[in-house]
């Protein structure tokens, strides 16, 4: 019996050992990128580059923002993603004092993050005219620009007003321009087509430079910061998979601005996937032959929905668990019972995108943090609805019940929890069409479902790919909700669906 | 025999009974009458113990009633109200039976006392089926009274059982609750605002006015040895209604 005991024992050690440490995990590499196709594309290149080592790779993009991803990296959710320079020193070390790169280096090691040398783009702010007529005005750097107050600007609404962008710009190079307005980058880019606006401002490694035949003007004054693309990586890495980390820093100083550019304009305006295009750049310039492989639009469907019924199923069924009792208790103690609404009530106003974001540092990026977040935003509707639906139950009811000798547990099993079922119900279908739109959102912590075509889709500027995410989790919310409608006819008792007066 | 001995209940500033003792007798039925707010419906509701008072007993055939009597001698009343306090989610017939059901008493016998029970109180048994939003008001009535019936209790409180109904039904209930009563032979407490009704169901009245018992008696002795010129007031209050209409 003893024995059977310990060999029990043994087996269930091993089966969680396994669990938590899969047989090659030395060997895997996490790697994220944040949600804008260029970081996509560096991420995909990555990637590959890490594959072709023989490393398992786990690829993260389109996350959402500096702060996911720094933090994601600080505690092993990734463990390298493409970063620029500027960024590391204006976000995430604000309030720090870092003047070159030696600093910076230092600063990064105190928190065993190592970054590489640049890969060779700056993605700043620039000027950009049209190639013919800056040509013919032969204008080839800002301060060029002193010599021809008559020319017409127009820059987004961003750059006009940013400290760093024209005002700053203006005095630095002495402009004498007038004729400055604040317009949208589509439409700049427009009035450029037209002639009714010579420079607009744009990134320096922007898809539409080809497209639109520009001109990027020297900044021979330094006045922008730069943002050069680099990798931030975890140091463990270095021991963890030395081999993975020394391909992927074939990277370094290899990407010029020309071919970023040209990068960009593959995915955003070709339309060519970013696998293709990291596969091609990597056969060029590295010799290093990749094979993609392209989901098709069904098992991309699939998985989808796989993961968005996950996060939805999990996260809602746990908030009925905890809500109602919740609910029950509030009702039955009516002071502590103000709190709890209160708190959950406040869990609610807090922006769906501010709470997923809250959820990093305390679970990571991933499937765990989106739960978690949809689990709590899920939690007011049903506490409010059980409690509202036991309080709104008629005095007369109630005491007709306990007038007649039930025990107080068999009047709540008996009258008040069917009394208050078509509410507790409604509460939890209001909850589930929350939390089908909400989890839209687990894309940007790296949850995946079918915010992740929403995101793609709107970086590349797709209708199709936006429909491919959000015409499932409308059909989705229909699906649950008539679900629901079909279970109150299950569980709401027929005497209260019933319309006085019809028989 | 119910007594309450020397009970009073406050909400707060408002003294809504004051120090009321009261015999109500045994296979009797008494009627508490006043204006409305008087406390009445206070009255029966300390009773059946769904209001604690502040001070005073209540014995029940002998009983102190205590919280921990309370579930089992309220098995031994029925308790019927205005608006009949039916439960929404149960049929005619699981409101009638929720209570054998939860005492596990067996399909037949259940079946067999709610027979009896729309024998007596006249409700349609074709209607057992139907839920409280789909029948009358004067039937929602009679449910509610076989529900508080169904146990066979010993005692029966009824707060304006009739006060709902228009008057056509709520004579031919009249009658037919009095009926019931005089063939039961069960200890009644009702309450009545109908100075007519009282005298109609009450072997013995008892007239109310601000938490206070103000007379107690026949409707005899209330209207000829009335014991406070507010007995006279309130008998005659509604006695002329219909006789300064004159002759109709
Ligand atoms: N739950 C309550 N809270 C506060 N005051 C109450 C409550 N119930 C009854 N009262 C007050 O107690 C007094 C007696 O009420 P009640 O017994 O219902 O009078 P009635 O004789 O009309 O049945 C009234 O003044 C009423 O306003
Ligand atoms: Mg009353």
């Amino acid at each position: 019996m003893k024995l059977l005991n310990i060999s029990l024992l043994i087996l269930f050690v091993l089966i969680a050992s396994s669990c938590n440490n899969p047989k090659d995990s030395k060997k895997e590499i996490k790697i994220g990128s944040k949600k804008f196709t260029e970081s996509v594309i560096i991420g995909e290149i990555v990637s590959q580059l890490a594959e072709s080592s023989g490393a398992d790779v786990k690829y993260r993009k389109e996350l959402g923002g500096t702060r996911v991803l720094w933090n994601a990296l600080l505690n092993g959710d990734i463990d390298i993603y493409p970063e620029y320079t500027g960024t590391i020193t204006q976000e995430i070390f604000s309030s720090k004092e870092i003047n070159n790169q030696r600093e910076l280096k230092e600063e990064l090691l105190e928190y065993r993050i190592g970054i590489s040398q640049p890969l060779g783009f700056n993605n700043t702010y620039a000027l950009g005219m049209k190639r013919d007529n800056a040509d013919k005005l032969g204008i080839k750097t800002i301060s060029q620009l002193r010599e021809h107050p008559e020319l017409k600007f127009g820059f987004s609404s961003e750059f006009v007003n940013r400290g760093d962008g024209w005002p700053s710009l203006k005095g630095a190079y002495r402009l004498p321009q007038k004729n400055v307005q604040g317009l949208d980058h589509d439409l700049a880019y427009r009035g450029l087509e037209s002639g009714h606006i010579d420079m607009i401002d744009l990134y320096s490694t922007d898809a539409e430079i080809p497209y639109y035949d520009l001109k990027i003007l020297e900044d021979d004054l330094k006045h922008f910061e730069d943002y050069y693309a680099v990798l931030l990586y975890r140091k463990d890495l270095e021991n963890k998979n030395p081999k993975a980390l020394k391909t992927i820093l074939k990277l370094e100083q290899n990407i010029s601005e020309q071919k970023m550019v040209q990068m960009n304009a593959s995915v955003k305006i070709d339309g060519i996937s970013e696998k293709t295009v990291a596969s091609n750049y990597l056969k060029e310039t590295h010799r290093v032959n990749t094979t993609p492989v392209h989901e098709s639009f069904l098992s991309r469907l699939y998985h989808n929905t796989l993961q968005h019924l996950f996060l939805v199923v999990i996260s809602l069924s746990a908030a009925i668990i905890v809500s109602i009792p919740l609910g029950i208790f509030a009702y039955q103690n009516q002071k502590v019972g103000h709190l709890v609404l209160g708190v959950v009530g406040i869990i609610q106003t807090l922006p769906s995108l501010v709470l997923l974001v809250f959820m990093i540092p305390f679970f990571g990026i991933g499937t765990v943090p989106a739960i978690v977040a949809l689990f709590l935003y899920s939690l007011l509707p049903i506490v409010r609805n059980t409690y509202s639906g036991l309080k709104d139950i008629p005095r007369d009811i109630r005491e007709s019940g306990e007038a007649l000798g039930l025990t107080p547990f068999a009047q709540f099993r008996l009258i008040e929890i069917p009394l208050a079922s078509r509410s507790i119900l409604s509460g939890i279908k209001t909850s589930a069409v929350i939390n089908v739109g909400t989890a839209t959102l687990g894309a940007l912590i790296g949850a995946g479902g079918y915010g992740q075509p929403i995101l793609s889709g709107i970086r590349l500027d797709n209708m199709a790919l936006i429909l491919e995410g959000a015409i499932p989790a409308a059909v989705l919310a229909l699906l649950i909700q008539g679900l629901f409608d079909l279970s109150e006819r299950v569980i709401v008792p027929k005497g209260l669906r019933l319309e006085e007066g019809k028989h | 025999m119910i007594n309450l001995l020397n009970i009073s209940k406050d909400y707060g500033e408002n003294h809504a009974v004051k120090s009321i003792d009261l015999t109500i007798e045994t296979a009797k039925t008494t009627v508490l009458i006043g204006p409305s707010g008087c406390g009445k419906s206070t009255i029966l509701r300390i009773i059946i113990g769904l209001i604690t008072p502040e001070r005073g007993e209540v014995h029940i055939e002998g009983d102190t009633l205590t919280s921990d009597n309370l579930i089992l001698l309220r098995r031994k009343m029925g308790y019927v109200i205005q608006e009949g306090g039916l439960f929404p989610n149960l049929t005619a017939q699981g409101n009638v039976s929720l209570m054998a059901s939860y005492l596990d008493w067996d399909k037949k016998r259940i079946q067999k006392r709610i027979d009896e029970l729309c024998d007596l109180t006249k409700f349609p048994k074709d209607a057992l089926t139907r839920y409280p939003i789909q029948i009358s008001g004067g039937q929602r009535q009679r449910l509610s009274l076989m529900r508080a019936l169904m146990l066979d209790p010993d005692m029966l409180l009824l707060d304006e059982p009739l006060g709902a109904l228009d008057p056509l039904i709520r004579s031919e209930l009249q009658n037919d609750l009095k009926e019931i009563f005089s063939s039961l032979c069960k200890t009644v407490v009702m309450v009545t605002h109908d100075i007519g009704e009282a005298a109609f169901f009450g072997d013995k009245i008892v007239l109310i006015k601000e938490g206070s018992i103000i007379q107690e008696g026949k409707i005899y002795d209330l209207a000829k040895k009335p014991a406070d010129p507010f007995v006279t007031t309130f008998i005659n209050a509604q006695r002329t209604h219909l006789e300064s209409v004159g002759d109709i």
